[in-house]
């Protein structure tokens, strides 16, 4: 990116929190670029709302050190970095109308009064929200407080914005706006942020770079598509998407064996032998056209079939898979191109690219 | 063990400025605290030790006590005594609250209204009513088939009557938390009612029960002025420190009585904090309200029931005002309000009323102040977290201390001729420092329950934004919590007005009070006129209570707009 930059923005190192006996965070290093929009991403109790909060300077770590901007702020009190946050409750001052709200930062760096009001004034214009000015927080709608605690959290320009499970107190509809939403005005404000969230849809969709992380440790970081398309971890590979595990063995560099099926696949260097899973989504698995140019041909029966809507997700066993089965999602029409229905016999392809290798715990 | 070599020393958040100013603030309330009562508790326990010269005497002052069958008795009394109450106050109590709860009994509100009146009185007024009616010349003498009203029928009545609204306030909250759904589940699956009342009800409400129990208890135990009033020769726990110290000027032996009645008072309140602890996690966040259903037979039962407890307690503030407006019982009811020329006596006057009015207002308004602003330290402060558990350890204590305890604890530590408080002696501002330590537990724990139930993250957010800690109280935990701080206030002024225990023996010639005076009348026999002291003290509460009422509501509708959507 920009030559200035060379530094990251935010160095997070071997960060660890403990809790008493329990360690909620082990070992944590990341480096967070400026500008960017990362998401942490894991199952409650992952430690992903911990790391925010020592971030923040909410809680201390036990070990290690952040350093934001160049400036070691690892010991300081949340008062004393430079971040701004919004919470999963908003956390709006209920007894003060939105300006006041908005303003109460920026009075606090001791802005006069007239600045104060034209940049209240364009922060609530920049989040639609200029003619509910004057009204209580509990006179908004949910989706609407959060955008007020946003246009808070912004107003004195802080350096790094947290966001803590932004959308997760918001019903389906108005948070796949909203994610759209925040990652417009993250886009305008320009600001380096750091959004906690357990809901993979949402990673997926706003992060630049996703973290993945469980029981205290980083699973791994990367791009939406890459976390999607080879998850380095069994739990990545289950915790993002949806994902068969056929367990199988090593027969030899670049094939494995699952019931009687050899099927080709990148091994990455393991021992023959190994007991390993075999892992892929259901939507890679093809059942147009098959030819014999199609890598790991399976025959195979229909054993269930699950409308979803959009698709079907169709159970799969016998034939050469023997007793095991995998999900397989089928558009529509392609359902009704193969007229699909329990008892079918029909050949797939598990094509090889797809296919990811994990060893057996 | 292999990583993180290079990074192994333990990261310490340094403290803002903030920080450190909230710090040095709870410390300055918890030395007053400590003052007001660690240091007198102790000094009382030391001088329980000592004989009259001062000196060491190990303990000698218990062993004569324990030894002297009269002074061990009044701790038998005190004990069977109270007990008793404790029984009949539950079972009254918990039907009046079922009924106010659990059923859809009419006039509700004036049940409501009713229960209170016993909260604005002083302890002694009961027993001033007592007299009235089965005294000697007693209105209603001939249902005490020839007992006599002045010993412990007249202490348990009179206990009952003014401890009723504490109880009632407990088990009304136990019964309010329950959830409709386990009714619900229960009729679904066949329970008769019988069966559903001891499988859902009673577990769902037990702990507030306990609870209940013991608080009334300690209430009855350690109470003054109604024994002091109808007890006759009858000895409690609480005349005989009385006795002891203002009698027989025994202070020693008067310290000895006080850790005595003090040791209960402590197991029974750690009890119920025990068991308080316990209830916390009864009701899941998806619970539903329970909304009870028209029963005519229960409802009228209720109702009966619920209208003779009302009754009894009319009758025992209407006496006391009957009393207070006639000549000359029994033998002249002409009405008069010469009852109310207290000047006329030694020992009262009206200039006793005022200096009540005046530590009302000081205890209410410096207590409210100096608590809630405590509790806000201790609840929202960051770190120190050994400073803010000791805090609150030491808040918690005052509940535990009967008031003689601690009027007599403030004897022995302020009357000390080295103690450099020792000016505070004898003047207003002793009264209102015992009265604010007196009743701070359980203003604090109203605060900290109102703290507690304001979004934590909002002193996370006001750190991000910036915000100095004394601006966001003001700006936000003030104005969110004025309910709460109103409600503190005005629980300090009912007893600062009412309390009579730790103040007898810290008042002095110029800081006579009401309830003071109302002993003393009745002491020197001016009973119409103690019963016309009485009065004016719940005419005043009343009076208070109703402004508390109106001035909530006018600051919800003013400052508290936001509450609605």
């Amino acid at each position: 990116m920009h030559h200035e930059n060379a530094q990251p923005y935010l160095q997070i190192r071997n960060l660890t929190k403990k809790f008493g006996e329990f360690i909620a965070l082990k070992d944590i290093s990341i480096d967070i670029i400026e500008n960017e929009f990362v998401c942490f991403l894991g199952p409650s109790g992952c430690g992903k709302t911990t790391l925010l909060r020592v971030i923040a300077g909410l809680d201390i770590q036990t070990y290690g050190s952040i350093i934001q901007a160049g400036k070691d702020i690892s010991s300081l009190p949340p008062s004393e970095r430079d971040f701004g946050i919004v919470f999963q409750s908003y956390a709006l001052f209920p007894n003060l109308t939105i300006t006041r709200n908005v303003a109460v930062g920026l009075e606090n760096v001791g802005m006069p009064a007239p600045k104060v009001q034209h940049r209240v004034d364009e922060l609530l214009e920049l989040v639609g929200l200029v003619d509910q000015k004057d009204k209580y927080p509990a006179q908004l709608s949910g989706g609407q407080q959060q955008r007020v605690a946003l246009a808070r959290a912004m107003a004195i320009s802080p350096g790094l914005l947290l966001l803590d499970e932004p959308l997760s107190a918001l019903d389906a509809k108005v948070r796949s706006r909203l994610r759209h939403e925040i990652k417009e005005l993250q886009h305008k404000f320009a600001v380096t942020t750091i959004m906690v969230t357990h809901d993979q849809e949402e990673a997926l969709t706003m992060a630049d770079r996703i973290v993945v992380m469980d029981n205290g440790i980083i699973e791994q970081v990367g791009k939406p598509e890459e976390i999607y398309r080879s998850p380095k971890t069994k739990f990545v590979a289950d915790f993002v998407g949806t994902m068969n595990f056929l367990s199988g063995t090593i027969v030899s560099n670049g094939t494995a064996k699952v019931g009687d099926v050899v099927l080709t696949c990148d091994t990455e260097d393991l021992p023959v032998g190994s007991s390993v899973m075999v892992a892929i989504r259901p939507e890679e698995i093809n059942a147009r056209n098959i030819t014999n140019s199609d890598s790991n041909i399976v025959q195979i029966e229909v054993l269930h079939i699950e409308f979803l809507g959009s698709f079907c997700r169709v159970k799969l066993g016998g034939g050469d898979l023997k007793d095991v089965s995998l999900r397989a999602d089928f558009s529509i029409s392609l359902t009704r191109l193969l007229s699909i229905k329990v008892g079918l016999k029909l050949k797939v392809s598990l094509p090889s690219k797809f296919i990811c290798i994990y060893l057996t715990d | 063990m292999t990583t993180n070599i290079k990074n192994i020393s333990i990261v310490k958040q340094k403290s803002s400025r903030d920080d450190l100013t909230m710090r040095v603030c709870m410390i300055l309330i918890g030395l007053f605290l400590a003052i007001a009562i660690l240091l007198p508790l102790y000094t009382m326990l030391s001088k329980s030790l000592e004989n009259k010269e001062g000196a060491f005497i190990g303990i000698s002052n218990y062993v004569e006590y324990f030894s002297t069958p009269s002074l061990f008795l009044s701790a038998y009394n005190s004990i069977l005594l109270s007990a008793i109450g404790t029984i009949i106050l539950l079972l009254v109590t918990f039907i009046y609250a079922y009924a106010l709860t659990r059923t859809q009994m009419p006039f509700k509100w004036f049940f409501k209204i009713i229960a209170i009146i016993p909260l604005l009185t002083p302890s002694m007024l009961g027993g001033i009513s007592l007299v009235y009616w089965f005294g000697n010349q007693g209105v209603a003498k001939g249902l005490l088939m020839g007992e006599s009203i002045y010993g412990p029928i007249g202490i348990v009545m009179g206990s009952v009557y003014w401890v009723f609204p504490h109880a009632l306030m407990i088990i009304i909250t136990a019964l309010s938390i329950t959830d409709a759904r386990l009714y619900e589940a229960a009729v679904a699956l066949r329970t008769s009612k019988i069966k559903t009342f001891f499988m859902v009800t009673i577990p769902s409400c037990k702990f507030g029960l306990i609870s209940a129990g013991f608080v009334v208890f300690i209430l009855i135990f350690t109470d003054f002025g109604v024994p002091k009033v109808i007890g006759g020769m009858y000895n409690m726990l609480a005349t005989d420190i009385y006795k002891q110290v203002i009698g027989q000027q025994n202070f020693q032996m008067g310290a000895v009585v006080a850790v005595v009645l003090l040791i209960p008072a402590i197991i029974a309140f750690s009890v119920d904090r025990f068991v308080q602890r316990k209830q916390v996690a009864l009701l899941s966040a998806s619970a539903v309200p329970y909304e009870p259903k028209k029963s005519k037979g229960l409802d009228l039962t209720m109702l009966m029931f619920c209208s003779f407890i009302a009754f009894l307690i009319i009758c025992m503030i209407g006496m006391a005002q009957y009393a207070a407006l006639i000549k000359f019982w029994p033998y002249n009811l002409s009405f008069t309000l010469d009852n109310f020329n207290f000047d006329l006596i030694e020992g009262g006057g009206w200039g006793s009323y005022f200096n009540s009015i005046r530590l009302s207002i000081y205890t209410a308004l410096i207590g409210s102040i100096i608590i809630f602003f405590g509790a806000y330290l201790v609840e929202k402060g960051r770190g120190f977290s050994f400073g803010r558990n000791a805090f609150h350890a030491v808040a918690m204590i005052p509940l535990a201390v009967p008031g003689m305890a601690l009027g007599l604890a403030y004897i022995f530590f302020f009357n000390n001729p080295n103690n450099p408080l020792n000016f505070l002696y004898g003047t207003m501002g002793i009264l209102v420092i015992s009265t604010i330590t007196h009743f701070y537990t359980v203003s604090h724990l109203t605060a900290t329950t109102a703290l507690k139930q304001m979004d934590p993250e909002f002193e996370s957010v006001s750190a991000s934004l910036k915000t100095p800690f004394f601006r966001s109280f003001q700006k936000i935990t003030a104005p969110i919590c004025m309910p709460a701080i109103l409600d503190i206030s005005v629980y300090l002024f009912l007893n600062a007005m009412t309390t009579v225990s730790a103040v007898v023996f810290l008042y002095s010639t110029n800081t006579r009070l009401a309830s003071i005076a109302v002993l003393n009348m009745d002491d020197q026999g001016e009973l119409a006129m103690a019963a016309a002291m009485a009065m004016m003290i719940a005419y005043t509460c009343g009076g208070v209570r109703i402004l508390h009422a109106i001035g909530t509501h006018n600051i919800l509708g003013k400052t508290q707009r936001w509450r609605s959507k």
